[in-house]
Formats: C-alpha cells, structure tokens, sequence
C-alpha cells in the first residue's frame, strides 16, 4: 500500500501521460514480491509460438544490451502438439516461483480432440483475473483515425472461457457462460483504480446485458455498484452495449476512456482497438492477478503466417516488457527503453512491414538499442 | 412428417460417430421466394410502417417505387401489440398478411417501455422462424468515413447461440448463461449463406468462430458449414478466428469485398454493427430476415422521436432494405435501376438529408432520386 503510495508520487509526470508514458502507472495489486536474489529478479519466458521467438530474442537482446537486472527462466512451451503439456506445466510452476513472466501467444488447436487453450489456462490457474490493453495513436504513426487513447480492462478467467460444455443429444450442444458477483465486482474495482492511478477520467462498462438478462445483467448491476463507491473520485461512469460499442470504436473512438467488460466482448473490442491504432504489432498488455503477474503483447495473436520470416514488429514485445520492469520497480530502465522504441517509431527511417517499412524485426530492434539511453 | 423425422433421428444415432447427420431439409434452396403474382400482375407484399419516423421513410419507399413502376403492391398493417387475454401480442391481421404474403418490408419500431412485453422483433422471428439475418455494408460514395472501400456481407444465425435466453442463478451471485447451438439451425443458416454467395455472385464463403475456446459449439457450427460445403464445389469455403476478422476487417475492410461470412448469433451482431460503424452507423444499411415461413426487410435504426413527423428523416436504410428484398423476390432490374438512383443522389450531394451534412428534407430527397429514375 505504502509502496504504492511511493511510486505513484515518484512519478508525477504521468498525469500527462505522453506516449512514452503508455504503460506507466497501472495498479500494483501483486502482494507477494517477485523473487529477487542479489539485485536480480528471475522472470518467467515462455516465448510462445508463431513469430514468439524472434519478438522475445529481441527483447532479451535490448535487455542484455541494457543490462537490466533480469534472468530469464525460459521454458519453450508449444501448443502446435498436445505432446508439449508436461513443459506447459513446469512452466506454471516456474510463474508460481517466480510471480512475474513475459509470454507469447500459444497456439491452440480448433480440433474437439486438440488440447484446451492453454492461454487461458495459465491465466485460471494463477487467477490473473485482469487483462489490460492499452490502445493510444502513436506520434509519426497516422492511421484512419487520430486522438486514440483508451485502456480495455478484460475479465480473464470465466464468462465464456469457462471451457464448460456438452451435448445433451447428437447435435444439440450447451456452451455455459458463467458470470460471478464475486469477478465482476474484483474487475471493475480494478477498472476504476485504473482509473484513478492514471488520471483517466470515465469508465465504461461493455455488456449486453438486453439479452442476457441475468449474467450480464450480474456484471452491469455490480459495476454499477463499485462504481457509487468511485463518484467521489470524480471517475465517471457509463455503460453500452457491445454491439454499439463496436460501431462507436470504429466511428469515434476518442470518445472512450477505460473500458471493462466480461471475457469475450475483450476478444473483439481488443482487436478493434489494435487494428484503430495500428496493429497488433504494437499493442502492449499485461494479465494481473493478486499473486502474480504475466506480461504478453496486448492483441493476443500467433502470427502462424510470417513466422520465422524475421518480418514481425516487436514493439508490442519489447513495450510489455517495459510495462514489466515498471511492474517490478525498475521505472528508469522501462522508461529509456519505452521512449527510444517509440522514437524510431516516430521518427519513421526504421519500420517493420505491418507500419509499411521494410525493415526486419532485428533492424528494429538494433535501432531501439542505438537510441536507448542509458 | 412426425414419422420420418423420427425416423432419421434413430438413424442419426446409430450413425458412425463422425458427424453424419440427416439432411432432410437439403433438397431445395433454402427459404427461396415462392410467392405468385396477382391477378392485377403484381405481387401482395405487407408493409409496416413502423413508429416515430417510420411512416415518413415507408412513404418515401412507396413513392420511389410507384414512379420506378416496380410491380408490387403494398399491403399496410400495424403491429403496435393488443391486449388478448391478459397478453400483449401483435394483432392477428398482421401476422396473417405476412404469412399470406411471405414478404414483409418494416420500419423501425419503438421499444415499449414497461414489464411484462416479449420484444416485438422476437415475436416476429419466432413466428416466422427467421434464422437467418443478412446484413450487407457497402461504403457510399458522397459519404466521407475514414473507411471508403467497405462491401461485406455478413450472415448471422438468428435464432439460438448466446440468445438463447436460458439462464438461470445456481447460487447467489452466481450465473449460468447457456449459449445453444444445433446441428439443424447451424446447417440451415451455412445453407442460406452459401446459396446466396452463390446468386449474389460472391465466389467465398467464411465462417468467423471461436472454435479453438469454445471447440463443442462453435466446433460443430463449423462441422455444419464444412458439410454444406461440400455440395457448392464451386464456392470456396474457409473459417477464420473471430479475434482475426475483427482487427482485419477494421485494418483493412477491402479483402472482405469478395466473400460472404457466416457466424453464430453473438459474433455476427457484433460484427454487423461493427460493419455498419465503418461506413457511417445504421441510417445507411440495411438488413433482412430470411425465415422458412416468411421473410422480413427492415431498417435497424430507431424510430428517432426527435425528429419524427418533421420531413427530415433520412428513408435511405430502409430503401436499401427494400432492394434486398426486390433481389429476394428476383426483382433484380428493379433493384439495380432504383439502387443506382439513390446512390448517385447521395454521391452528387446536392439533396442530401441533414445526417448525411445535407440540408435536404425527406420529400426533396425523394424527389431528387425519382428525377434520376426519369432519367434513366
């Protein structure tokens, strides 16, 4: 509490929360610290599949040039084969040691007969109930719209992800999507500390609450709720619709603040958010639970396509990994890091083929490490 | 019919466990039109004009399409609920002309405010099994959104999915929302959706699921899709990730312009929306029911009680709507002639309505596009 207290005061520059401040300030509800020995911190990798090892390598590579006081526990977990599971569980268990990982995206098969996302299983298992994605247009980076800055604060761990599902009769199949008093309340407390943290002024909650009546209806009363409790905060509040969240997204964006909502409607608003801004490319994003935290890029995409290719933006990468080492109190080092990324950004001579450069993901990183300052 | 249906269920269970359902519904297209011309050479269609602005916009429609000549004649009722024993229900004259008719074209409806009212498109959709809901963007020129090359059509499941509306409290605080999918219902809606790929001369049909988290229910709506499949050889088929074609789609709509998506009910209201937002909200698109028994076409915009009775509503959504339904009824020359009037009326900008930036009223608009029909 007190130490929050601390960095918040130690960082008053973010009230104006510039780009280079995209992730500063999100709320530090991890009790337990993170295992430090010698000045050390021993951070879980699981670089994940698709283009996940080229976009980590990069991040280890401006680690080691910055010599950030961080050993990498890395465990090359793959969903391509279910035959993987024994390291996915080891690798669990190294984030229980060690509270703080950075991932990629696995991969999950669409077969019945494949194994369960295992994405999601990590994020219910260690109950890292809050996902946060941070969507702001970035400086020397025009896309159709301009003047976007909004935060998406996603339940993690139940709604429709529940996994819960049957056929009662050859071809009639229940898909049970739970919503709990109990997750919804922890959410949008967490929305609204969000909130307060960094100087947002509006909270809004995503549901569709019209048609189903009791189970979003439970998460818009218990927003609606929590949301009493923050008015003498002066966060503002409201609610909408999803399918009229997804058309004002795409129409005028700017209009939105923080937005908290239920498992899937994240899914979809996310990836609009993404592709407002520029791309699942750079869009940064972490899960946070109680006792640990996890760090992944924001659009949780695997990008099966180019992998291997040395074509990915790493920026969404290298900016969790920034919102890491903020996470783990090393605020200078993510803040050389997160500015000299989004100064090649701006300054447009190094991009990758998603910003409509030519650039390769190790030319990218190689002139983030050239304008870090240290 | 009892007994055959009984028939192909037992022979469904004994079927090989890969999914090998009945097919009885797959002889003919499905919920193709099948209404007969009158004895006056014109086909009966019903009209509801709806509330608020809807009877303004239903009226610029009849105008535009007595001067196109189009061989229709309308048929108005209302469907503003009755109390009949105890329940509201929507008046038996209404539903007969629909069913008599199986084509309906319909304003916007006011929501009615209070307890104990089904909502009025759900009674319609229950009664005339509308399960499948066609909502196709098309950017239009002389209207400036950031996204200026959008033509998706997007077909949605209209009648089970996370709209079940079977919920129920296990404890305090604690939910359960049932998302139904069937075999039947995803196999009728992938058949609608590739015979109209098929007649609107789209050459792909996607299906947009969530099949890697939900593997059960979106992964037998995809089996559906896969198995009708395979009867259009020529159109080709593929899925795709809910999470992909929403970044994609608002990246990049263009590569969309070729195919038709499918999807279960949530996703496919969702992304209709979403869709519609890209080329400037619900007043420019229009929307169709395609139902076994009927088929409705209808503007998704509200009733705006604002500025109803005024002149100043902009009819275009529900003009469009009624093209579709021209193209339901195989009036496709109408259509083309009627489309090509308005949409130059737009893109001109001359008579355009005040939500549009223009300063024209509904009457000006009107008029502006049946001087264009004169013309061509």
């Amino acid at each position: 509490m007190l130490r929050n207290a601390l960095a918040s005061a130690a960082r008053p520059a973010l009230q104006a929360r510039s780009a280079t401040t995209l992730s500063a300030g999100f709320p530090k509800v991890t009790q337990r610290q993170p295992t430090k020995y010698g000045g050390v911190y021993t951070v879980t990798l699981i670089p994940g599949d698709g283009i996940g090892n080229e976009i980590t390598d990069s991040v280890k590579e401006i680690f080691e040039y910055v010599n950030a006081p961080i050993e990498w526990e890395q465990y090359n977990v793959s969903g391509m084969s279910s035959s993987g599971e024994e390291l996915f569980k080891q690798a669990v268990e190294s984030l229980r040691r060690n509270r703080v990982g950075l991932k990629g995206i696995l991969f999950t098969p669409i077969s019945q007969s494949g194994h369960v996302s295992w994405n999601v299983a990590m994020r219910q298992q260690l109950d890292i109930y809050a996902s946060v994605v941070l969507c702001k247009s970035l400086p020397g980076f025009p896309t159709r719209h301009n003047n976007v800055d909004f935060a998406i604060i996603r339940e993690n761990t139940e709604g429709e992800y529940s996994g819960l599902e049957h056929q009662s009769y050859p071809g009639v199949v229940e898909s049970l999507k739970v919503s709990t008093r109990a997750k919804a309340e922890r959410i949008s407390r967490f929305a609204f500390d969000f909130a307060l943290k960094n100087g947002r002024k509006k909270v809004t909650c995503v549901h569709k609450a019209n048609i189903m009546k009791l189970g979003d209806g439970l998460f818009l009363n218990t927003f609606r709720k929590v949301a009493e409790e923050y008015k003498g905060a002066g966060i503002e509040f409201n609610d909408m619709i999803v399918d009229n969240t997804s058309m004002q997204l795409v129409a005028r964006p700017s209009q939105f603040d923080v937005m908290v909502m239920p498992n899937l409607y994240g899914a979809i608003v996310s990836n609009i958010g993404a592709a407002l801004v520029g791309g699942p490319g750079i869009v940064p994003g972490c899960n946070v639970g109680r006792e640990y935290a996890l760090f992944e890029p924001g659009c949780r995409h695997v990008a099966q396509d180019i992998m291997g290719t040395n074509k990915a933006n790493p920026a969404a990468m290298i900016l969790s990994a920034t919102m890491m080492l903020r996470h783990l109190g090393l605020d200078n080092l993510a803040d050389n890091i997160a500015s000299a990324t989004f100064d090649v950004i701006n300054s447009g001579k190094v991009r990758t083929a998603d910003m409509g450069g030519s650039a390769t993901t190790s030319e990218f990183t190689g002139a983030i490490i050239k304008n870090v300052k240290l | 019919m009892l007994a055959s249906r009984t028939l192909a269920r037992g022979a469904r269970v004994a079927a090989p466990s890969s999914q090998t359902f009945r097919r009885y519904a797959s002889a003919s297209p499905t919920a193709a039109f099948g209404g007969k011309k009158g004895i006056n050479g014109k086909y009966t269609v019903t009209l509801v004009p709806g509330d608020g602005i809807g009877p303004e916009i239903s009226q610029s429609v009849k105008d535009i399409y007595s001067a196109a000549n189009v061989p229709i004649e309308w048929e108005e009722v209302s469907v503003t609920p009755i109390l009949k024993g105890g329940k509201t229900v929507i008046p038996d004259a209404a539903i007969s002309s629909v069913r008599k008719n199986t084509v309906a074209l319909k304003g916007p409806l006011a929501t009615p405010i209070g307890k104990g009212h089904v909502s009025l498109n759900l009674t319609l959709r229950r009664t005339f099994n509308l399960f499948a809901n066609v909502r196709p963007c098309v950017s239009i020129k002389g209207f400036k959104t950031p996204y200026d090359d959008v033509n998706t059509v997007l077909i949605r499941e209209n009648t089970e999915g996370e709209y079940s509306g079977i919920e129920h409290e296990i404890v305090d605080g604690v939910v359960q929302s049932i998302k139904l999918i069937t075999w039947d219902a995803s196999e009728r809606v992938a058949r609608y959706a590739f015979h109209y790929a098929q007649s609107q001369g789209r050459g792909r049909v996607t299906a947009v699921h969530k099949a890697n988290i939900m593997k059960m229910s979106d992964g037998m709506f995809l089996s559906a899709c896969r198995q009708v499949a395979k009867e259009f050889p020529d159109i080709h088929y593929d899925e795709d990730l809910l999470d992909r074609v929403c970044l994609q789609i608002v990246q990049n709509p263009k590569p969309y312009a070729d195919r038709v998506m499918v999807m279960p009910n949530l996703y496919g209201d969702i992304l209709s929306d979403m869709c519609a937002g890209l080329i400037g909200g619900l007043g420019l698109t229009p929307s169709g029911n395609i139902g076994r028994d009927a088929s409705i076409f209808e503007a998704v915009h509200g009733s705006a009680p604002d500025i109803a009775g005024k002149g100043l509503a902009n009819p275009t959504a529900l003009l469009l709507s009624s093209l579709m339904m021209l193209r339901h009824m195989n009036l496709d020359s109408y259509a083309s002639k009627i489309e090509k009037a308005a949409l130059s009326t737009i893109a001109e900008g001359k008579s355009i309505t005040g939500d549009l930036g223009g300063k024209a009223s509904t009457k000006e608009y009107t008029s502006a596009i049946i001087e264009k029909l004169a013309k061509a």
